[in-house]
């Protein structure tokens, strides 16, 4: 099939972004963030407690972490709810073991289905932030404005009525965004947002509906990027966090204050035989001078400090 | 379609004249960093998806944005780091987009060479005519905002039409002659420059170029290990290393800094080069040096070669 001369149209193609919803910027020219006890390293360990639908519909995709059997998958729904159980109070053994404070990222109908987890989460004061209503709703292209805004209200009101958290921060479900789900979230109260996977550094994000900012959480060092889609091995995903630590840590040496994110899925670094290996690169990190352990809140607001 | 692209004629690694290489190199190594601009929202080609997600895809957007806003400076302290001038696979619109990258790289006396307008616009179903004018207009926005007259071409995204190579060395030669227009990196069929047939019989090469050591196959297809990646890098060299001391070899490390330069992949990165900058006769180069000095020194006896390998017959002689 040939193409139309509208094919050779190119309305974009001047300084800048494609679109408006940020401004170009290169990371090395920007202001130097300075953190708190002139730490170099901010470390963002992003804990993410999800819910995975047996009933999963899949629109418009199917969620990476998903049911890919036939129904009744059993083997996912299970080995995915293992993660809420049992690997979860692993993870929270190792925050303490080292020192960690963690962010804590949650799909709102876990508050129905575990309400004895939540609490233990919320009373150990970690912040939490939205991560969609399961991981089965996701927001996407084409979707009905009304059926997201729905789902975001829902989200926000279960986990802060459940948590008493003002709750700022929001992660889509397999970081899947509309058009609209930027504004949608600004005009519920959410301040930040982790989808973005395009700097190492949070930036102000444009919305019709007032600024977020977006916060850099690597998608690249995730754990389950790392180990299910790239399937490589425990030691190389220790390696590959201890490898982003040291270079981060020299980069900021010279440009100012840097972020590790470390976005990690109890169902995944919770089994018995990787948890080992969680605490490994958490022992390794801990132990380099200069870093410090933050939510993703205080680390934005430190940010926020600097550039004022 | 062609059962052959008929670009080249089979030449076997085997009896060639000998390659020799400026102050008796062993390999031309040069370094491609692929800088490119996606767009978020590009017009549908019904050949090729530019994003998997329907509008807007930012995972794949985002990711790409990354090495533009991050990685490409992140390389650029490193290529200084080891004396090593990257040769530029770029997108042309970037020269409008993020002209502050175009001139960190022009400081350095890099190449640039045209990868097409955006790498989000297809050359699936374009006529002749579309594709040359897009040929022309990479060029032409090259020489504008560079001042150099663009030597190669590597499609964008990797998308061909059977007229492409022929269209980009006859856009070259409208526009600059034989200074322009004279190697494609889409070829991947040799580990030595080779000669390129063209309609209009210009003198044009391919430059190994490699798809294995390309970052974005290594990590994305492949989905390698960063230190695997870095060793393999390493043992790519050896061999080239080795075998340059009879003929030189080419071997070419093609980036993308959306990929390569995440934090967790510099240290392996950074030893691979480390390693290949240690070694004595290796010609730290550009694709645009070793293409003008095969062609000054080893075009003609290459083809000269090649008819001679051609005449051979598989015809047993009876004892």
């Amino acid at each position: 099939m040939s193409l139309q001369p509208d094919y050779f149209d190119y309305p974009h193609r001047s300084y800048g972004m494609d679109h408006d919803r940020y401004d170009w910027s290169l990371l090395s020219e920007r202001k130097p963030v300075v953190w708190p006890n002139n730490a170099k390293l901010a470390l963002w360990v992003n804990v993410n407690l999800q819910f995975f639908p047996l009933d999963q519909q899949g629109i418009p995709f199917k969620v990476p972490g998903g049911m890919t059997m036939p129904y009744p998958d059993l083997r996912h729904f299970s080995l995915r709810d293992y993660g809420n159980r049992v690997g979860i109070f692993r993870l929270l053994k190792a925050f303490d073991r080292y020192g960690i404070t963690p962010t804590v990222a949650i799909n709102g109908e876990l508050v129905e289905r575990a309400p004895y987890l939540i609490q233990s989460i919320n009373q150990r004061g970690y912040e939490i932030i939205a991560h969609g209503w399961n991981m089965d709703c996701l927001h996407y292209g084409g979707q009905a404005i009304d059926e997201e805004r729905a789902l975001i209200e829902r989200t926000l009101t279960t986990l802060r009525e459940a948590t008493g958290q003002a709750i700022t921060g929001w992660l889509s479900p397999a970081r899947n965004e509309s058009g609209n789900t930027p504004e949608l979230l600004a005009a519920n109260g959410i301040q930040y947002l982790c989808d973005w996977v395009n700097d190492d550094m949070p930036y102000p994000f444009r919305t019709a509906q007032g600024p977020l900012t977006a916060m850099p959480l690597s998608n690249e060092l995730d754990d389950s990027f790392i180990l299910m889609n790239n399937l490589h091995s425990e030691d190389s995903y220790v390696e590959q966090v201890s490898d982003a630590c040291d270079f981060l840590l020299q980069e900021a040496e010279q440009q100012g204050g840097r972020i590790l994110s470390l976005n990690i899925h109890p169902w995944m670094l919770g089994q018995p035989h990787r948890i080992g290996k969680l605490e490994q690169a958490l022992e390794y990190i801990t132990s380099r001078p200069g870093v410090w352990s933050a939510s993703a809140s205080d680390i934005l607001s430190a940010c926020s400090a600097t550039k004022e | 379609m062609k059962h052959d692209p008929g670009l080249y004629n089979y030449w076997a690694y085997d009896q060639r004249p000998k390659i020799t290489w400026p102050n008796g190199a062993r390999v031309a190594f040069w370094v491609a960093p692929n800088i490119e601009y996606y767009e978020l929202n590009p017009p549908a080609n019904p050949h090729r998806q530019a994003w998997p997600q329907p509008y807007p895809a930012i995972g794949g957007y985002g990711i790409r944005d990354y090495g533009n806003r991050v990685g490409h400076v992140r390389q650029m302290d490193l290529l200084d780091k080891y004396g090593i001038r990257g040769s530029i696979s770029l997108s042309t619109a970037l020269c409008d987009h993020h002209p502050e990258i175009i001139s960190m790289c022009k400081e350095r006396d890099w190449e640039f060479f045209s990868h097409g307008i955006y790498n989000t616009r297809y050359t699936y179903g374009m006529s002749e005519q579309q594709e040359l004018d897009m040929i022309k207009d990479s060029i032409e926005t090259i020489f504008q905002h560079t001042g150099q007259k663009c030597a190669g071409y590597l499609a964008p995204a990797l998308s061909h039409s059977e007229h492409t190579i022929d269209l980009f060395a006859e856009a070259g030669s409208d526009l600059f002659g034989n200074d322009a227009g004279f190697y494609t990196c889409d070829l991947f069929h040799d580990d030595q420059p080779t000669p390129v047939h063209t309609r209009s019989n210009k003198r044009f090469i391919s430059i190994p170029y490699s798809l294995e050591m390309n970052d974005t196959i290594a990590y994305v297809v492949n989905k390698m290990e960063p230190r695997r990646y870095g060793q393999m890098i390493r043992d790519n060299f050896d061999r080239l290393y080795q075998e340059g001391a009879e003929s030189g070899t080419v071997m070419c490390i093609p980036t993308h800094n959306y990929q390569v330069s995440c934090p967790h992949r510099m240290r392996a990165f950074e030893e691979a080069l480390d390693y290949i900058t240690s070694h004595e006769d290796v010609w730290i180069t550009t694709g645009r040096e070793i293409a003008e000095y095969y062609l000054t020194h080893h075009y003609e006896t290459s083809l000269q070669s090649i008819e001679q390998q051609a005449r051979v017959s598989v015809t047993q002689e009876k004892p």
